[in-house]
């Protein structure tokens, strides 16, 4: 084996190899971030980026290989496409603001200090432990024509005759159920980023703020609010694109009662057409790019504040 | 008018068990700059805290312009502070932030465009009203926060550490600014500080705290020349004071205080008695070396020399303890050798060894 010497002349290049120990150690610690992000840059690629582009082909191609843009007009053009499209915008719409209030008023309810106040968070963080398709079996068991709901308000004389909550018949109370479902199901994480945000503000800032006039509702909307935009960013973002996937406690609730995006998705793969569902998959997946693009662009920090 | 009095105010920390501050009582005139002095932990910033409304008592009044204001909230005190941190609004501009109490009294837009001009020509920022504090320097944002109390015309400004998050060479700067510019506005002013000269400096009197309470409140000159106590006397003043224990006798007919064997002659407490012991406070810009012996200086052994530019700091030590003593550059010594020590008598102060008190000409000991 050959060993590194040198031939004298410092300008002829070595004879054997030049990797002394030293430039080893060099090149091991250029390349160690890579090697280290090499196991998820390979996770990454066999399971997201490598389906994405099987579910863009599925979507696009024939099983005989031809060029198609059938299976997208299929899809708008199937009964349940609008329904789905337009139950999955109203869950959205109707419960993440739901979701963001009960957040930042469970948030400051935290932060405020109140005795046992760190037990709330612990009790109110409980629905993040829970699955989707359990916390739909859980509201099931509420609104089901048998249902709590039902037996209160039987006992209590309010409605002696029992109401179909989740009927097809009755939109209106199914749409309910389900938000309701959804709001107690994900508003835990919204309040988890909404708690770590508060709790990154310094309380000089809310001081300046009362001596210097502010109300309560004041310093809320002046500067705690502006003071965690960055937290209720991510926790939007995260939030909004989730509930384009909003499909377990749905089905739990409603069957094939409400259809959404992407229990339509998942219908047509049951249905053994996965060009079907890749066309769907496809397009839940363009809806939550170009939100997540809007609210980047409507919520952005300037440059200015944070000063660069 | 808008003086602050203090009265009797207790407040305590920890559930009852920590008392912050102990009975203090204090009154700050109309227009007058107010220096809350003391170590980190002696209560001043909880003081602060205190009058601005941030704190609450446990015990004791605090009235602002006459107005007993000891359960209102900090926004109905006619006060403003300025932050040890500036608590500077990230989010808001130079403008927004200066204007942001106006904007919270829903004043017309003219006005706080008016004010908030004025207040920023005053601080001279006006050049970066446009700006988000994390474009400023630090200099620039304190003066943001300064501009911010000052733009309300608050019968009370309080300061707590303004200077102190700034480096050494511009807090120098700043402090002069800061003292001009409060003499213009001429506000009642409470500031707090753990940096004596900042308090020497600027304050038209300057209460020392201490565990608590305020144990001193005097002018500045009287505060360094004639401190209340061996605790003030040790805080105050770089270097702070000497103490030397000695003991009274009797030297025909006269009294003097026997230092090592070396009696000093100089004007004695009243009362005393042969055998008493007593502490001898001297500054050490008030001792004058000398190689020569001479037959009523005291002998010392230098110790340390330490030249700092404008004059020799020496440590020497006199019996067995060591004292400061400052001379001029050009004093000819080296550790080890023996000087001898004249001190002026007119500016030798006396202390009670067992109480810290000091003994005032009369002979009782005062205490404020």
């Amino acid at each position: 084996m050959a060993t590194p010497q040198y031939t004298g002349d410092a300008l002829a290049p070595p004879l054997t190899s030049p990797l002394t120990n030293k430039t080893f150690a060099r090149r091991m610690e250029s390349a160690l971030p890579y090697l280290l992000l090499l196991p998820s840059m390979l996770f990454m690629l066999i399971f997201f980026a490598w389906p994405m582009v099987q579910a863009l082909i599925l979507s696009v191609r024939t099983p005989d290989g031809a060029w198609t843009m059938q299976y997208l007009e299929r899809m708008v053009r199937d009964v349940n496409f609008t329904d789905a499209l337009r139950n999955t915008f109203l869950i959205i719409l109707i419960a993440i603001p739901l979701q963001f209030a009960f957040a930042i008023a469970m948030g400051l309810l935290i932060q405020a200090k109140l005795k046992g106040s760190a037990l709330f968070l612990y009790f109110w963080t409980i629905p993040l432990a829970v699955s989707d398709l359990a916390a739909g079996l859980v509201w099931l068991a509420v609104f089901s024509d048998r249902g709590f709901l039902n037996s209160v308000l039987r006992t209590t004389g309010i409605m002696p005759i029992a109401f179909s909550w989740l009927s097809y018949e009755n939109y209106g109370t199914l749409l309910m159920a389900v938000v309701i479902a959804e709001v107690w199901r994900a508003t835990a994480i919204v309040m988890v980023i909404v708690v770590a945000g508060l709790q990154l503000i310094p309380d000089d800032y809310l001081e300046a703020a009362e001596v210097f006039g502010a109300t309560r509702w004041q310093r809320l909307w002046h500067v705690t609010l502006p003071m965690i935009r960055p937290s209720l960013q991510v926790a939007l973002i995260l939030r909004t694109i989730l509930a384009f996937q909003v499909f377990a406690v749905v089905i739990a609730l409603a069957g094939r009662a409400m259809p959404v995006l992407a229990s339509e998705a998942y219908n047509r793969y049951a249905e053994l057409n996965p060009n079907g569902a890749a066309v769907y998959a496809l397009l839940i997946l363009t809806i939550s790019l170009v939100t997540t693009g809007v609210y980047l662009r409507l919520l952005r920090t300037s440059e200015a504040e944070m000063g660069r | 008018m808008s003086e602050i009095r203090i009265q009797g105010v207790w407040k305590y920390f920890s559930k009852g068990k920590v008392a912050a501050l102990k009975d203090v009582s204090l009154t700050v005139q109309d227009r007058e700059f107010m220096v809350l002095l003391g170590p980190s932990g002696c209560g001043k910033t909880t003081l602060l805290r205190c009058i601005a409304g941030l704190e609450y008592p446990e015990r004791g009044r605090i009235f602002i312009g006459g107005r007993d204001v000891t359960d209102e909230p900090p926004r109905k005190r006619k006060i403003a502070m300025v932050f040890q941190s500036y608590a500077v609004f990230p989010h808001l501009t130079v403008f927004e932030n200066i204007a942001f109490g106006l904007r919270m009294q829903k004043r017309p837009n003219a006005e706080v465009k008016q004010r908030v001009n004025n207040a920023a020509g005053m601080m001279r920022i006006e050049n970066f009203l446009e700006r988000y504090p994390a474009q400023l320097s630090g200099g620039q944002r304190q003066r943001v926060a300064v501009a911010r109390g000052l733009v309300m015309e608050p019968q009370v400004l309080l300061m707590d550490e303004p200077l102190s998050n700034l480096d050494a060479l511009l807090r120098l700067q700043a402090r002069a600014e800061l003292k001009r510019l409060l003499q213009q506005v001429q506000t009642t002013t409470v500031y707090v500080t753990h940096d004596q000269i900042e308090a020497l400096s600027m304050g038209d009197r300057i209460a020392v705290m201490e565990n608590g309470a305020i144990v001193q409140v005097d002018a500045p000159t009287q505060v360094y020349d004639y401190p209340g106590s061996l605790f003030v006397g040790g805080f105050i003043g770089t270097p702070p004071m000497n103490f030397l224990r000695g003991t009274v006798k009797s030297m025909n007919g006269a009294f003097a205080l026997n230092l090592g064997g070396q009696p000093i002659r100089a004007a004695l407490p009243a009362n005393v008695q042969a055998g008493q012991d007593l502490l001898m406070g001297i500054r050490a810009e008030n001792i004058e070396a000398s190689a020569q012996r001479s037959p009523d200086a005291v002998p010392a052994r230098v110790l340390v020399v330490e030249p700092l530019g404008s004059h020799l700091l020496l440590t020497v030590q006199v019996g067995e303890t060591p004292i400061k003593v400052q001379t001029r550059m050009d004093f000819n010594i080296a550790p080890d050798q023996t000087i001898y020590l004249r001190l002026e008598p007119k500016q030798v102060r006396w202390f009670d060894p067992e109480t810290g008190v000091r003994y005032d000409a009369s002979g009782s000991t005062e205490l404020k």
